[in-house]
């Protein structure tokens, strides 16, 4: 996994802040709930085709910051975007179909567009996981650090999309560090193994025995293994195919006769087996815990029928979960994770809130400079206009004359620059900054004398 | 009234409190390190204000219940300092910090205004006795705590029915580790402890005494600990079954602490 490491100044990356126009983050994508997977396959970046796709946005002008997100359940830009509003998400639109070939017509429907502050939001959801398919699923925030990363180390990046990413991945540790989002298990696999690591804490060093196969046997195996599970035996009624899985698993294969024999030996059992019949019986798994010396047995019973007599389950130290069992404390963690939700939420706004912050203050400093640069052009053509019909002003007047004009540029700024920058709510100091460029035609992308900047 | 020192204990052991039920509600590993730091903060502001107090007694404090009440409750916060430093594992610090806050609150309740009078000199055999015996009660109270947050995980287990907590909680296989290191550091200090006031009162009247009510219900104590350590081994017993027998114990253990010491003995009768 990638690690992202800060840029050093608020100015790496694409370009320092625009100024004139409002700094817009905005996204186009789509995702598992609006896209079917033939869709998302297609929309799909590879790393290099991230980069181009970001180089490409950026050479052609429709952003100035970009971020390229793709894994299997989502494709995203992010951008930060010269022009505004709906016009950038078109634009955006127009080159993902161009990028990868598919008509928009394709598209319809398919793709959701947010600029902004939702744009923002949107971003934190699924740093969360509260966007992902199975909610709070942590592989995503690595998704996001490596998409980031990247687009970070090839320049791609800038101050907007530095702080809204950084912010992101902060917000995805805060969320599974202090809500139930990530926590617990939510499939069958990871439960039976998360349930067994309640009887016998750390599994490293700790016997298994799987019986029978199926897929989500082998996926508990996975997990066993990810654990440090120490000796793993499998018994199968075909010993090739007792062979192959433990050959597959890294265990050892158990002929179907020995079963009994070696039902001593393993901490956790994994039946799944297709049989009408219980495979272990009462009087086995008596006499397994006899052999054990009273040591605990946990047992995930996969099979359907049960492959464990259900008059087992009252044996002493002995805990036996089948896969209702499992499948009812899923849908319980299920339900605990929604519950989270709303703190989850919470996080989000408060960061929403910081980022407003300092894009406010960032804001009120372009803005004073937009100002001063407008009334330096008005003066100067008034001084030019006015002076060229007196002859006998003297050079030194002149100059004189243009210092007093500065200062009282100066004297005019200064008011509104404390007022923008200290004074009242974020909301107010938004709602001033917004009411300045409008009066003064700063929100012009195009005015004279609020030209942006070329992030090339 | 307590002592400032004893007022900051409580303060810490508060703290510390909240702190580990957060981490057993939000996991975060810097919390859990602030949570140990509190308690040991709280361990140690306690163990300066048992000092004040036995400087003004010139002794240990045993002989009011003020004073045997808060040295016990050190002692069970030393224990399980030490445990949850050797196991590796603060889960069962929220249990402990809550069961320390109400009982250094309830001190506040019991605590003499004044400083009372020193009890006849008995020297430092007499101290070491006490004060072992104490540590072995507190040891035995903190196994009383790991056992019933084990019967709790093992009903849990067994219904399948897993709440948040479930899933903080510590395994059984560590709770049980838990619970015998507690009562084997009980026993230990029990041992030692009878045999110096064996020693101190031989020493003191010529004979030892084994009629005397307090000894025969400490060493009950000792056969009911031991036979729980030696249970805990045994394919009938280990799990749950040795669990309940050691949170059952430990009703013996207040008899022994309350009734025994207020109405039975004579010799042992300090407050």
């Amino acid at each position: 996994m990638a690690t992202v490491s800060k840029p050093r100044s608020s100015s790496a990356g694409a370009g320092p802040v625009r100024s004139g126009t409002r700094i817009q983050i905005a996204l186009i994508g789509c995702n598992h709930r609006t896209a079917p997977v033939e869709l998302r396959e297609r929309v799909a970046f590879t790393a290099e085709q991230a980069l181009e796709a970001a180089r490409e946005l950026r050479r052609q002008g429709i952003l100035e910051e970009v971020v390229v997100l793709s894994t299997c359940n989502r494709s995203e830009l992010y951008g930060v975007a010269v022009e505004s509003g709906s016009e950038v998400t078109e634009a955006m639109e127009d080159f993902l179909t161009s990028f990868h070939k598919i008509t928009r017509a394709e598209l319809e429907g398919r793709t959701y567009r947010w600029v902004d502050t939702d744009a923002l939001r949107h971003l934190f959801r699924v740093a969360s996981g509260l966007d992902s398919m199975l909610l709070g699923e942590a592989e995503i925030l690595g998704q996001l650090r490596t998409a980031y990363g990247q687009a970070l180390e090839h320049g791609a990046t800038g101050p907007v999309l530095n702080r809204a990413f950084q912010g992101a991945l902060e917000v995805g540790k805060r969320v599974r560090a202090e809500t139930e989002v990530g926590a617990r298990p939510m499939s069958v696999a990871l439960a039976g193994v998360k349930l067994a690591e309640r009887v016998f804490g750390n599994l490293k060093g700790h016997a298994a025995l799987i019986v029978g196969a199926g897929a989500v046997a082998e996926q508990v195996v996975e997990h066993l293994r990810n654990r440090g599970i120490g000796n793993l035996r499998v018994v199968n009624r075909s010993h090739d195919r007792a062979t192959e899985l433990a050959a597959r698993m890294g265990g050892e294969a158990v002929a179907w006769e020995s079963l009994e024999k070696v039902l001593g030996a393993p901490d956790i059992i994994v039946t799944s087996v297709a049989n009408a019949a219980p495979v272990l019986t009462r009087g086995m798994l008596e006499r397994a815990l006899s052999v054990r010396g009273g040591r605990p047995i946990f047992v995930v019973d996969l099979g359907v029928p049960r492959n464990v007599a259900p008059d087992a389950a009252g044996l002493y130290n002995f805990y036996l979960y089948n896969i209702d069992d499992l499948g009812e404390i899923v849908e319980q963690n299920k339900r605990a994770r929604e519950a989270e939700i709303p703190r989850a939420e919470a996080i989000i706004a408060e960061h929403i809130s910081k980022f407003h912050s300092w894009r406010a203050a960032l804001e009120a400093g372009s803005i004073v400079d937009d100002l001063r640069g407008r009334f330096r052009e008005q003066r100067e053509a008034l001084l030019r206009e006015r002076l060229a019909e007196m002859q006998n002003v003297s050079p030194e007047e002149r100059e004189r004359l243009a210092a007093i004009t500065e200062e009282l540029i100066e004297r005019v700024l200064a008011e509104p620059a404390q007022k923008i920058r200290k004074g009242g709510t974020m909301r107010g100091r938004l709602g001033a900054i917004d009411a300045v460029r409008h009066l003064f035609g700063l929100d012009v992308p195009n005015a004279k004398g609020s030209g942006t900047e070329d992030p090339e | 009234m307590l002592n400032h020192m004893s007022y900051l204990s409580l303060a810490l052991y508060a703290a510390s409190f909240v702190c580990y039920a957060w981490v057993l509600y939000a996991p975060n590993l810097w919390l859990g390190r602030l949570a140990t730091l509190l308690m040991a903060g709280g361990i140690l502001c306690h163990y300066f204000a048992l000092l004040e107090r036995s400087q003004g007694t010139h002794t240990i404090p045993y002989d009011d219940l003020y004073g045997s009440m808060s040295l016990f409750a050190w002692l069970l916060g030393v224990t399980y300092l030490g445990l949850e430093i050797f196991h590796r594992q603060r889960s069962v610090g929220a249990f402990v910090s809550l069961l320390l806050v109400v009982w250094m609150a309830l001190l506040g309740l019991l605590a003499p205004h004044t400083i009372p009078a020193p009890p006849p000199a008995h020297g430092p055999l007499f101290a070491f006795h006490v004060t072992l015996d104490t540590w072995a009660y507190s040891a035995f109270a903190l196994s009383f705590v790991l056992s019933l947050v084990y019967l709790m995980q093992d009903s849990i287990l067994r219904s399948h029915h897993a709440g948040t907590a479930f899933w903080r909680f510590p395994a059984l296989d560590v709770l049980d580790r838990m619970s015998r290191s507690s009562v084997f550091v009980g026993l230990a200090a029990l041992a030692v402890g009878v045999t110096s006031g064996f020693v101190w009162a031989h020493r003191l009247t010529g004979s030892y005494p084994w009629g005397d009510p307090k000894v025969v219900v400490t060493l009950l104590i000792l056969v009911v600990y031991v036979a729980y350590l030696l249970l805990s081994r045994t394919v009938r017993w280990r799990g749950s079954r040795a669990a309940l027998v050691c949170a059952v114990n430990f009703a013996v253990v207040l008899f022994s602490y309350t009734f025994v010491n207020r109405y039975f003995t004579r010799f042992h009768r300090f407050f």
